[in-house]
């Protein structure tokens, strides 16, 4: 069974780097981080303390309120830092690789029931990588979702090619769906070009739907509420492909490996293509890093600033290099061309060559000013919501209005184009996360 | 002094949260867009202003005569309307420690070009410094106001000095050429206020239609020339910078109301003079259009636009008082956008919540 789903609204940004398909190297980190602030919702209490042994899959931190939700050590090795911020606030642990990595025994046993399959997800610390809608946080235990989702594809700028990162884990994929299929149906969307050759059309015991159109055609979210759309009081999930990779790996095999392809992208990357890493990484490793350039864990419009220092994140499969576009160019916004920025307005002329590829900066390219063309949000926003409205009821704050205008159904990364094409430079996504906080607060 | 910096070079500002790349647009590029849209109808007017001069006092003038007089009546308005605007303007973005807005570039621009051109310099810095203040800033400056500040100037002007703003001696320059030649006495009406007074004849017999079309004849300085707003018009909606939607609406209710007028017999000005007459045109495509006042939603603009332009040819038609309705209709219209918008949105949730109640 399979449903189409055309999108017409929307962008892709056209930037240089888009990963070349081959495999430039494997990298074995000396140390790995675990981070609790790659997962929303998660408030972490340490179980180890510096100098600690653990194996790949022992629990390092857990739910302070539910206890039974655990993280745990992607490798086998020595707890060698524990990092903490502000307020003592715990930001990551530092775990020192051994060189032959050892695996704690989860037994390999396709689940049964919904109840062994979170069993599986809880111990295993594979819990954190379900996100549940709305809000997008870290599943409740006691959810009853309608549907899990999976976006088998992601439209986002230079994102890793999953049929090049996940087209050999079929078995895994299929263990993994079977495994959640007994929790909810799951409903898998494959991208309707590619789809006689992606191996993801052969994943069974799905609902299947054929999705086409520009990013964020990709977005589980965008896909959730055409196919779906959430209710008050109704939950749904969602996992990441690779996430669920891992998950089935887990299944098929009783061992928490997270080993992936991580695509190195972006038009400051020396050379673009994927590194087998695992997450926690540190940056430097996985890529050459030279001059003033950002790294961020995660496409360029939603990812995050890791820093030249930091580590890959939980849910990361892609790192983007950009140059800071700290220059000031003279009379930029007056010049009548400008040959090296790309526009969507067509008070530029980027119009002219649809098919070139741009060196973008971080630069932000003018001043932040109150909203005034707004039009340019629905062209970017292919979800039947008012992006002006919704937005502007979460800088109220008005949990009334907010609901009416569909906060249920968006993560900033749904309106995270806005912020790309906003002549006003408004922080859309910040806006938005900044609703669905209250929201969570309000509801609970 | 921050604000000439960032005018001159773009900020070295890099982002900080959100998208980590931005598009090359900002405010500043939108605004000098509508400025380039309005040079055509603004460079016509100021030959216009001394063609209708040299026609009235029956002046040997050449094509640059007439030009260079424009020219040179002109830039005293442009001076003060920028100089009081931005004045104000900066003073303001101290006050609340914020950039200068570039809102205030194409409201300085529009607003020599829709008033008359004798119009004493120091009501034009009233009527400025009302709009910017009372309009602008009190609201929250740019992109928060609810009327359009060009438009609320000319009507503060109107209110205030109506001797100076209507009847049929102020919309031909007369100030220098009347010391030289003594024919003060000599009126020069609007092709409006002919067709209003004195009938399609009258109107007939001083002006062509093709004399309209072109703008060869008196009205304030922008709005003369369907041609040269044509051009201005083609290039927002080419760029995308204002509202085809509004326009074509705009356009069409004009249209349908002055039909109307002549079926029922109140006009017997063809329906398509309302455009090529007084400001319509120039209201539709660049007053209306203000992205700021204007409805916000796709389906408000079609309404927003139609009720401006059949509400001006509405006042034009009924109003034995004043002709030149689309200065009101416009303001009016700013009023209740909102509520349109407020009308459109409300639909679109309820139909949304019956959506999601059956999904």
């Amino acid at each position: 069974m399979s449903n189409n789903l055309d999108l017409k609204k929307g962008l892709n940004i056209p930037l240089k780097g888009s990963p070349a398909r081959e495999v430039l190297a494997s990298v074995i980190p000396g140390v790995v981080a675990v981070k609790p602030t790659d997962f929303k919702g998660f408030i972490p209490r340490l179980l180890v303390k510096e100098g600690d042994r653990v194996l790949a899959g022992s629990p390092v931190m857990a739910h302070k309120q539910i206890p039974e939700i655990l993280l745990t050590s992607p490798v086998s090795g020595t707890v060698q830092e524990i990092v903490r911020g502000e307020k003592r606030k715990l930001l990551a642990v530092l775990i020192k690789a051994d060189e032959t990595q050892e695996y704690v025994s989860f037994g390999a046993k396709a689940p049964q029931t919904a109840e062994e399959t979170k069993h599986i997800l809880l111990n295993s610390g594979l819990w954190g990588s379900i996100v549940q809608r709305p809000y997008g946080v870290m599943a409740g235990l006691e959810d009853k979702p309608k549907a899990i989702f999976i976006s088998s594809f992601s439209t986002a700028p230079l994102a890793a090619d999953t049929d090049f990162t996940l087209g050999d884990s079929l078995q895994d994929l299929q263990a993994g769906v079977n495994a959640l299929s007994k929790i909810a149906p799951v409903h898998l969307s494959i991208r309707r070009e590619v789809y006689s050759s992606t191996a993801f059309h052969k994943v069974e015991n799905v609902v299947e739907h054929l999705v086409s159109g520009p990013h964020p055609a990709g977005n589980v979210g965008v896909q959730i509420s055409h196919i779906s759309p959430i209710r008050k009081g109704e939950t749904v999930w969602t996992i990441a492909p690779q996430q669920l990779a891992d998950f089935g790996h887990l299944v098929n095999t009783g061992k928490l490996d997270l080993t992936r392809k991580v695509a190195v992208t972006g038009p400051a990357a020396a050379k673009t293509g994927y590194v087998i890493a695992l997450p926690g990484t540190p940056v430097k490793e996985l890529t050459r890093i030279e001059g003033d350039v950002r790294v961020i864990g995660g496409n360029v419009l939603s990812g995050e600033n890791l820093g030249a220092d930091g580590y890959l994140g939980f849910f990361q499969d892609q790192i983007t290099l950009l140059r800071e576009g700290r220059e000031r160019e003279w009379f930029g916004w007056a010049k009548p061309i400008r040959p090296k920025v790309h526009s969507t307005s067509w008070c530029y002329f980027s119009w002219l060559t649809p098919g070139k590829k741009y060196d973008m900066d971080t630069n932000l390219h003018g001043g932040v000013r109150a909203f005034v063309e707004t039009k340019c949000f629905e062209d970017v926003t292919p979800m039947d919501i008012f992006p002006i409205y919704l937005i502007k009821a979460c800088l109220a704050g008005d949990i009334e209005k907010m609901e009416k205008f569909g906060i249920y159904e968006v993560l900033p990364e749904d309106l995270a184009l806005c912020d790309y094409v906003d002549p006003s430079k408004n922080e859309i996504q910040a806006i938005i996360q900044k609703g669905i906080d209250l929201m969570i607060k309000e509801m609970a | 002094m921050d604000a000439f910096d960032t005018f001159l070079r773009v900020p070295g500002t890099v982002t900080a949260k959100g998208a980590h790349v931005r598009d090359g647009i900002d405010l500043k590029r939108v605004m000098i867009m509508v400025v380039i849209a309005l040079v055509p109808a603004a460079l016509f007017g100021m030959y216009n202003v001394g063609l209708q001069t040299s026609t009235l006092y029956g002046l040997d003038w050449n094509f640059w005569h007439m030009f260079w007089y424009g020219l040179i009546r002109m830039l005293p308005l442009f001076v003060v309307s920028y100089v009081v605007g931005l004045g104000i303007e900066f003073a303001s973005a101290q006050i609340r420690g914020e950039e200068v807005n570039e809102g205030y570039l194409v409201t300085g621009f529009l607003i020599p070009l829709i008033v008359p051109v004798d119009v004493p310099l120091w009501m034009l810095a009233l009527a400025v410094a009302f709009s910017v203040i009372f309009v602008k800033e009190v609201f929250g400056g740019t992109g928060m106001n609810i009327w359009n500040p060009a438009l609320v100037a000319r009507a503060f002007l109107f209110f205030s000095y109506p001797s100076s703003m209507s009847g049929s001696n102020v919309w031909v320059s007369k100030t220098w050429v009347s010391a030289l030649k003594d024919v003060d006495a000599i009126s020069a009406a609007t092709p409006l206020a002919i067709a209003h007074e004195s009938g399609i004849e009258a109107l007939g017999a001083q002006y062509s239609f093709m004399d309209m079309f072109w703008g060869f004849i008196p009205g304030s300085t922008g709005e003369t020339s369907v041609v040269a707003i044509l051009i201005g018009a083609l290039l927002l909606v080419w760029t995308g910078v204002a509202s085809w939607k509004i326009m074509v609406s705009s356009i069409a209710g004009g249209l349908l109301v002055g039909w109307l007028g002549n079926i029922a017999g109140a006009t017997e000005l063809p329906f398509y003079y309302q455009l090529v007459i007084g400001g319509f045109l120039f209201g539709s495509v660049f007053m209306a259009t203000d992205p700021v006042t204007a409805a916000q939603t796709e389906t408000g603009k079609w309404i927003y636009g139609f009720l401006v332009g059949a509400l001006a040819v509405v006042v034009r038609l009924w109003n034995p008082g004043y002709m030149e309705g689309m200065m009101l209709a416009i303001l009016l219209m700013n009023t209740f956008a909102p509520l349109i918008d407020h009308c459109v949105v409300t639909s679109a949730v309820n139909r949304r919540a019956k959506k999601t109640l059956n999904a």
